[in-house]
């Protein structure tokens, strides 16, 4: 059983690593930071490139292989990728459903 | 990018014969680390060179390559998508299964290596990915209905991804042998063959190292400008 907690925690780290190679934006740590939309200060490149960050931590931390954007994320009503928080429940689902 | 090719990372699809074989020795007799796969094992014995058996179909199985690439290496510079079948008959002759199997390696394999390829590729800022169309695209052969329809997806992809790479410095392109005399077209007429030499500029049967001339043309870090191109053979 992987923890909500922990999931929130690779997701900063790769926030973390966003804000460390792009001079450009400053991404919050925060649960209800907006990933996307006109509320959110990442640019879709931006979000391409966090949520592989996520994946690549999935892998290194918890030896999982798991690829984000897939149909069941893309084809929700609400989008999984909203804020930090959704993508960190969405995860936490996929994951222990595994 | 670096310059010294030893720390420079090839995955070459197919690895294991015909134009695949021949690349992955050339790159390995030019200094670089090469990664090959294939359904069948590789004759290769390298100490650059490691070989994967997977389907390159199989989403699973690709995307544990490129997590053991990125484990060992930590980069990636170049993939070289050559893994193809053909599929050269009549359409009135031709199963739907041979369809999807023509579709499932050249079109859906060649996606997934782009896909999970500049997403290793995006950490350097720098990648080179070349695709395999055929000549068979622009003479609209008769009889290769299904193969030069895939090819022209995987042409649709070239151009596409080189839109959507380019901000990860990823360059995209296609090259398009004209027939080479490999396993792929060994059950061809000689007189079907003929007719298409035919139609090339140049009347002869591509060489391996024509093959590696443009692909050297299009991984030089020099050629970061040229992107969404096909290039074929022959003169087609």
């Amino acid at each position: 059983m992987i923890a909500y907690q922990k999931i929130l925690e690779l997701i900063y780290s790769a926030i973390d690593e966003l804000n460390a190679g792009n001079g450009d934006i400053s991404v919050n740590k925060e649960e209800s930071t907006p990933l996307f939309g006109a509320a959110s200060v990442l640019d879709s490149v931006d979000l391409v490139n966090l949520l592989l960050s996520v994946e690549e931590l999935l892998e290194d931390e918890l030896d999982i292989e798991f690829v984000i954007a897939n149909e069941k994320a893309l084809s929700q009503k609400n989008s999984p990728f909203k804020t930090v928080a959704t993508l960190a429940q969405y995860l936490t689902e996929e994951i222990n459903s595994l | 990018m670096n310059n010294d090719k030893s720390n420079s990372v090839v995955l070459i699809t197919g690895a294991s014969r015909g134009i695949g074989l021949y690349l992955t020795q050339y790159y390995l007799g030019r200094g670089y680390c090469v990664v090959g796969c294939s359904r069948s094992e590789s004759t290769v014995s390298h100490a650059n060179y490691l070989h994967h058996c997977l389907d390159v179909s199989d989403e699973k199985a690709v995307k544990t390559l490129f997590s053991t690439i990125r484990k060992a290496h930590k980069r990636l510079d170049i993939l070289i998508n050559n893994a193809g079948i053909a599929s050269m008959n009549h359409a009135l002759l031709t199963p739907l299964t041979t369809v999807e199997k023509v579709f499932s390696t050249n079109v859906f394999a060649s996606f997934l290596f782009c896909r999970e390829a500049v997403k290793l590729m995006r950490k350097n800022g720098y990648g080179r990915i070349v695709n395999f169309s055929t000549v068979a695209v622009p003479f609209a052969l008769e009889g290769e209905a299904i193969y030069a329809a895939s090819k022209s997806a995987v042409e649709s992809l070239t151009k596409i991804l080189a839109k959507e790479f380019a901000e990860f410095g990823v360059t995209v392109n296609a090259l398009g042998p004209t027939p080479i005399l490999t396993d792929l077209i060994k059950n061809i007429p000689k007189d079907k063959l003929d007719k298409l030499l035919e139609k090339q500029s140049i009347k002869r049967f591509g060489k391996m190292a024509d093959v590696s001339n443009a692909i050297d043309f299009y991984i030089l870090p020099e050629s970061e400008f040229i992107t969404g191109q096909v290039l074929y053979l022959g003169g087609a």
